[in-house]
């Protein structure tokens, strides 16, 4: 039986404490219906994204640094499996400021690659990508070498996108460890701080 | 234009719906008075419009907003429905060399749906500032008027808190605190060392199932709206027992544009703007309760005008939009190494402090005159956008040392906000812009504003207080704010923390005040202004609680004339 949000939402109005002027429900019902917003969201996913604002070769180009900047590793998984480039052609399509500092951005960073190595940023091997990476990664290259100053800002606006998409993903979330988001009858308050160190 | 006419006359109507609003029409229909009350949004519907335990995964924008333009903001998508910096359509103004920022809200219950739930009471000190110390002036009415009705208020609303008998922050009828969580259990301990007051917050949220509502689970997000009710919200917790009563006309996506005196003086009805329609309507009452939010008030009197009131509604004094003050904000954030050692928990609590900092140098003589207290968290909260903003600036880098650098600080950063007492100026004031009107075709607000000095050397003390905190606590203060430019010592924009008061306030002299002690006013004796602009002083308590208390009492006055037969026909 699909038992939609929207059915669960109707019912928990309907069976709202009779004769009580608020609208109380019950909290395990409540919670039924945010687990069921999880499913629906779940049921959606597995597709294929097609990208709203970055042409192919440019979200490819995205989805390599966004995996550079967090990348998949022994504690888990990445930028990639987070759906942080998702998110950033998401917001990015919707959001002049950023089509210019992140569409700049990557072209910028094919046009000094080529200019560099001869090919645009993907097709590089991977010690060419990482040598840009680590000039365009640091202020202090910026201030010895000025040309590196869009490549700089470009992905130190692209680092905080990527660290939002990641850190409020799934994957992110637990990663960090917060736990909580949940019912609970009492708050248990601070499990002992460990004692500061002289 | 055809103005449709309401048949029926009330015997109040209430243009507002927020704390001041929703409390009157709990009150009044109560009382058994017949109420219409005008909201200028739509209805709330909880279930439907909160979106309380959705994580930032669940949406698309991870609560960013659409092109993330709410990244980072108070406004974000999580936020219960409706409350905005700007709301298209209804603009206002900013004299040259002036900064205000008015938060807005058009829904049922207002801005209490997304408030703080910080329900401090005024002490006695607050309404004789200037007996106290000469500056501003006092309150027609005393701590000792007012009492009675802040228990009336805690007790229905519920309010949790503890006994502890400071004179600058009075008790009440407290539910018990919830438990310190881990950084409030550091500030304390940090606070006990330097001699600064840190006790248990009194915030309107149920720690105990309270009046038919459920106790709080403690998922940290209020802010969100409640869907169990187990916080205060007016469009929860006044609006249904007024619905209940039968004596009760809510009506949603009414605009209010002018009040219409009669020839007796009085008021005789509202005229607005009915936003589905872009018609004009009219309601009739015996009595009228403006609570529109306190610079919407003002609005409303300023662009009232008749041959009996040329300059606004019940504005013979001139103080209609005068005295506004805001709470003196600024706010500091320290690093605290022990919080990297604590093992994962649950860690959200109630959604707001635990405990916070009440003003603590009331015995002594300060460089600045009044006080304020401070709000503070941090923590291991639900990560959201912006979270690491300043750790991707300040280790730059990429690959896996950053993703542990993240993992590493999550949670060990304290916000300290400090909440202070303005005195009002004579350069801070809202006026009726002489060209702008908003899309209702109402002229707009045009605001004044320019802090003082006493309010600077304010911001300054906060500041060191916060990094004296945070070194005692063996942290690092990550905050600098410097003494001059723009904003000396991170003093907020006019208007930035939502407290705005004054605009309409009250005073024993008609020369100077517009109001009585019970909210009505001295000109028009059937209009009542019971929000935040009847308010002559700002105190460093949030004002809700307050807003709602003179507002029971004003409603209770308002009861009783009726009963004398004072409402008129």
């Amino acid at each position: 039986m699909t038992v939609s949000r929207r059915d669960i939402l109707k019912s928990l109005t309907l069976t709202a404490v009779t004769g009580s002027v608020l609208r109380v429900i019950p909290l395990e019902a409540a919670e039924y219906a945010h687990r069921m917003v999880r499913e629906e969201k779940a049921a959606a996913q597995g597709q294929i994204y097609a990208p709203k604002f970055f042409s192919a070769h440019f979200y490819k180009t995205l989805q390599s640094l966004c995996q550079s900047i967090i990348p998949s590793d022994a504690d888990a998984k990445g930028a990639i499996e987070a759906g942080a480039p998702e998110f950033i052609d998401l917001i990015t399509s919707e959001n002049k400021e950023y089509q210019l500092a992140l569409g700049g951005g990557l072209m910028w960073l094919d046009n000094t690659c080529l200019d560099r190595y001869g090919k645009t940023y993907i097709d590089c091997p991977a010690e060419q990508q990482k040598e840009i990476l680590d000039l365009i990664a640091y202020r202090k290259n910026a201030k010895m070498d000025s040309s590196l100053g869009p490549g700089v800002d470009f992905f130190a606006l692209l680092r905080k996108f990527t660290a939002d998409g990641y850190f409020t993903s799934e994957i992110g979330i637990a990663y960090l460890g917060y736990i909580g988001n949940t019912y609970l009858q009492e708050f248990p308050g601070c499990p002992p701080v460990p004692e500061d160190k002289a | 234009m055809q103005v449709t006419r309401s048949p029926k006359t009330y015997d109040v109507c209430i243009i507002g719906s927020g704390a001041a609003g929703g409390t009157a029409a709990k009150v009044l229909t109560d009382g058994g008075l017949s109420v219409a009350l005008l909201e200028a949004g739509p209805a709330l519907v909880p279930e439907r419009d909160y979106k309380e335990h959705v994580w930032p995964y669940d949406l698309p924008h991870r609560g960013a907003g659409e092109g993330a333009r709410l990244r980072r903001a108070i406004g974000d998508e999580f936020m219960a429905p409706n409350g905005a910096w700007e709301i298209e359509g209804e603009p206002y103004v900013s004299a040259p060399g002036s900064s205000f920022r008015w938060f807005r809200s058009r829904i049922v219950g207002g801005r209490t749906n997304h408030w703080g739930r910080i329900a401090l009471r005024m002490a006695p000190v607050d309404f004789k500032v200037r007996t106290h110390d000469g500056m501003g002036d006092d309150w027609p009415i005393s701590y000792e008027d007012v009492a009675p009705y802040y228990d009336k208020v805690e007790s229905y609303i519920g309010v949790f808190g503890t006994k502890e008998n400071i004179p600058s922050a009075p008790d009440g009828i407290f539910l018990p605190p919830p438990k310190p969580r881990c950084t409030e259990t550091i500030v304390k301990k940090a606070c006990d060392k330097l001699g600064v007051l840190c006790i248990p917050s009194r915030l309107a949220i149920l720690t105990k199932p309270h009046n038919g509502r459920a106790a709080c689970h403690y998922c940290a997000q209020c802010g969100r709206g409640c869907i169990t009710a187990s916080n205060f919200s007016s469009s929860q917790v006044m609006i249904p027992p007024a619905e209940k009563t039968g004596r009760f006309a809510l009506i949603t996506g009414a605009m209010a544009r002018e009040l219409v005196v009669g020839k007796d003086g009085k008021v005789a009805a509202v005229s607005y703007i009915d936003k589905a329609t872009k018609t004009e309507r009219r309601i009739h009452a015996r009595a009228f309760i403006v609570a529109a939010s306190t610079c919407e008030s003002a609005r409303l009197l300023l662009n009232s005008k008749s041959t009996l009131f040329p300059d606004g509604l019940a504005n013979t004094s001139g103080a209609v939009g005068r005295n506004l003050m805001d709470t003196v904000g600024s706010s500091g954030v320290g690093y605290f190494p022990q919080l990297e050692r604590m093992p994962a928990h649950n860690h959200d609590g109630v959604g707001g402090m635990h405990m916070y900092l009440p003003w603590w140098k009331f015995d002594r003589k300060n460089e600045f005159l009044r006080g304020y207290h401070t709000e503070f968290g941090g923590g291991r909260g639900m990560p959201g956008t912006g979270e690491f903003d300043r750790l991707c600036d300040d280790f730059e880098g990429y690959g896996s040392a950053l993703k542990q650098e993240c993992k590493k600080k999550y949670g060990t950063y304290i916000g300290f906000a400090g909440r202070g007492e303005m005195i009002p100026n004579e350069n801070c004031y809202c006026e009726i812009d002489p060209s702008a009107v908003d899309q209702w075709g109402i002229p707009v607000l045009r605001f004044h504003w320019k802090w003082g000095e006493n309010e600077i050397k304010m911001a300054k003390d906060m500041q060191e207080t916060y990094r004296a905190i945070t070194e005692a606590a063996g942290g690092t203060y990550v905050t600098s704010k410097e003494p001059d430019g723009s904003h000396p010592y991170g003093i907020s924009d006019g208007g930035v923390i939502i407290h705005e008061v004054g605009a309409v306030r009250m005073g024993d002299h008609p020369a100077t005040s517009v109001l009585n002690g019970y909210c009505q006013a001295h000109d028009v004796k059937n209009l009542f202004v019971t929000d935040g602009a009847c308010f002559v002083t700002n105190a460093d308590k949030n004002p809700t609680l307050t807003i709602m208390a003179l507002t029971w009492r004003a409603s209770e006055y308002l009861l009783d004339q009726a009963k004398k037969g004072n409402l008129g026909a």
